[in-house]
């Protein structure tokens, strides 16, 4: 008898050995080194907030990426691959790709030659002070809420797996989170994710490699897939031509208008939590070349999330059901999949490292939200708002504080996240309400000469409250879905992808009305922040090879032919 | 240029994988000699042993190249 059916029948999935043990407690020890050994380099608030803006591309880009592998990454996307097959693969495709290569290619050199230590910082330099508050305001509560939903996932995860009690393991995750990254700042919260991002390749790459052993291969899997779930299940776009002809319930445009154009814009070009890493480049080409490392990076992720998901529809005994379903049922939910995975194949010591690539995902993910929500606390909402004329060690100091206040927050929130039946629409609800409008006035404000404050300030409002006002439209009467994700078979992933699609377009409208009949700033105010007055620097002085653009077609022709093989 | 002080990043995932790699080979030679009663899927292949050694390999390699003082990073 294996483990993998042997856990099949008790509550707790695996129990871990000696060694397991050692390589978790060494995990801990050692990013709680690293953080008392970069406090020393956390005395300024350049330091503390932006890394002293000394990073090189590599550390900033994987870091960008590592910063997005929290909870949402590793078990949601592999449940959700469970779920809907392949499809799950368009939010690392094309729902990632084009936006990050965007951020590197058109946003990043106005957000760096700025200046700004944050996007609301940005909107405070193009819009003035009203856009700046209502956009670091709701950042700051979206953070405190993905911080929480990682601490319940990394909790979830620890007891299904090991039967670890849910309190226990958030109180440990969210004070170990809290003393690396109030005693280093970004730095340390870089540094960890740099570590994170490489224990998660080398902790969850046996999965698929050895499932795909298990299997037969790509053809194995496809055939054992077809015969479990459906042939649908393996194909990325041929069956996206009706709502009803694919396991997600989504038509093309959905993913392209929906995910690509605007959540996934918003996301990689707007979310503080992933830009903040970019910021803390050296120069501009690393600015540059960082998000297009990430992008290289992130085509390659659902290698380790989303094959594990086929994969347990092919090779697992059982079937696993939704998490309201599992709980009355006692059976397993499809967020357990990575769990699953990794009891089914990985003996002493290679458990122990993918339940620390786990839990190192979970914490690099809560360690992203709390950084980004210090900063902008600190410099977006208490300096601005509050006091605003400080010395620089007070701001460090309450950024210090602000660091171990938004995790007592997030914990509250994991508590919150337990009633909600699933975690990934939750999440993806939350981006359509604050990054799908925010996406619009950016962009607009970058790209637009003519967008004044009053546009930039009513249309992110508008968007807001439009998102939320949808969202509370169809939770209220459910027919409406016909209305807003323009089919009554869409299904919530549906929803959310055309709720953020209207909602920016809400955001873009109004901002461009409002703008037609107010006052501009004049031109010479706009240097460095909006696209044809503002002088970008020239590379002509590096090779092709170090030329952020080369390396972007590399990625691009990449993401076009892994989009064609599993057309 | 060390982004962070004198140690580099590198360094620090060069022992993360040394200590991980020793501890997982370790384990997996222990398995060959003594193998368990209840096993994993494809136990036969050994994951550990060869999973173990690679990651002893590039930990090592990382942990020398970019020990402190030697000025790279």
């Amino acid at each position: 008898m294996t483990i993998a059916l042997a856990m099949l029948n008790s509550q707790q999935l695996v129990h871990l050995s000696g060694v397991d043990f050692v390589i978790v407690v060494f995990y801990f020890a050692l990013v709680l080194a690293i953080g008392f050994y970069l406090k020393e380099q956390a005395n300024t608030g350049e330091d503390f907030f932006l890394a002293g803006r000394e990073m090189t591309a590599w550390v900033a880009g994987l870091s960008f990426l590592s910063a997005n592998l929290g909870a949402l990454e590793l078990m949601g996307w592999a449940g959700a691959s469970y779920q809907y097959g392949i499809l799950a693969a368009h939010w690392y495709w094309v729902g990632a790709i084009p936006a990050m290569l965007f951020l590197a290619l058109v946003m990043m050199p106005f957000y760096y030659i700025s200046k700004t230590h944050s996007v609301p910082g940005y909107l405070k330099l193009r819009f003035g002070e009203s856009s700046r508050a209502l956009s670091s305001i709701s950042f700051a509560f979206m953070t405190v809420l993905m911080s929480g939903i990682n601490m319940y996932s990394m909790a979830l995860v620890l007891k299904i797996v090991l039967g670890w009690n849910i309190n226990v393991s958030i109180l440990v995750s969210s004070v170990t989170v809290a003393i690396y990254v109030a005693l280093g700042g970004l730095r340390s919260a870089i540094f960890n994710e740099v570590l994170q991002f490489i224990l998660i390749w080398a902790g969850a790459l046996l999965i698929p490699i050895l499932g795909l052993v298990e299997a037969g291969g790509w053809s194995g899997l496809r055939a054992r897939v077809t015969a479990n779930a459906s042939a649908e299940y393996t194909h990325l776009w041929s069956t996206l031509g009706k709502f009803s002809d694919n396991p997600m319930g989504i038509h093309w445009t959905g993913i392209v208008f929906g995910l690509a154009a605007v959540i996934s814009m918003g996301y990689w070009t707007t979310d503080f939590l992933v830009v903040q890493r970019v910021l803390s480049a050296k120069d501009l080409r690393a600015a540059k070349m960082a998000p297009i490392i990430g992008a290289g990076f992130k085509m390659l992720v659902p290698f380790i999330v989303i094959l594990p998901g086929l994969l347990a529809i092919a090779v697992l005994p059982i079937k696993l059901v939704g998490e309201g379903q599992a709980i009355v049922s006692g059976g397993h939910s499809y967020n357990e999949v990575l769990p699953l995975m990794l009891a089914r194949y990985c003996g002493p010591g290679l458990l122990g490292l993918g339940i620390t690539a786990l839990i190192a995902g979970f914490m690099s993910g809560m360690a992203g939200n709390v950084s980004a929500f210090t900063t902008v606390w600190t410099y977006d909402i208490y300096r601005a708002l509050i006091k605003k004329d400080a010395s620089d060690a007070h701001y460090v100091s309450m950024g210090r504080w602000s660091t171990v206040i938004g995790v007592a927050f997030s914990i509250g929130t994991a508590y919150l996240v337990m009633d909600f039946k699933s975690i990934m629409d939750y999440v993806q609800a939350l981006f359509s309400f604050f990054i799908a409008p925010l996406f619009a006035t950016v962009l607009l404000g970058m790209l637009w000469t003519r967008a004044t404050p009053a546009g930039g300030f009513w249309g992110l409002l508008a968007g807001t409250c439009a998102s939320v006002g949808m969202w509370a439209w169809v939770k209220i009467d459910p027919t409406a879905l016909r209305y807003v994700a323009l089919s009554p078979y869409a299904r919530d992933m549906a929803e959310n992808m055309y709720r953020a699609l209207w909602s920016c377009l809400t955001a873009g409208l109004v901002t461009v009305v409002v703008s037609m009949v107010t006052k501009a700033k004049p031109v010479s105010e706009l240097k460095g922040l909006v696209y044809g007055v503002t002088e970008i620097p020239a590379e002509s002085y590096v090779s092709i090879l170090h030329r952020p653009w080369f390396w972007a077609v590399v990625v691009g022709t990449g993401f076009v032919v892994l989009n064609v093989i599993f057309w | 240029m060390k982004p962070g002080g004198s140690i580099s990043i590198w360094f620090f995932v060069g022992i993360s994988l040394l200590v991980n790699g020793v501890l997982i080979l370790g384990a997996g030679i222990y398995e060959l000699i003594h193998p368990p009663e209840v096993r994993v899927v494809l136990f036969g292949l050994h994951a550990g042993i060869w999973w173990g050694g690679i990651l002893t390999a590039l930990g090592a390699g990382y942990s020398v190249y970019f020990a402190p003082g030697k000025g790279r990073g």
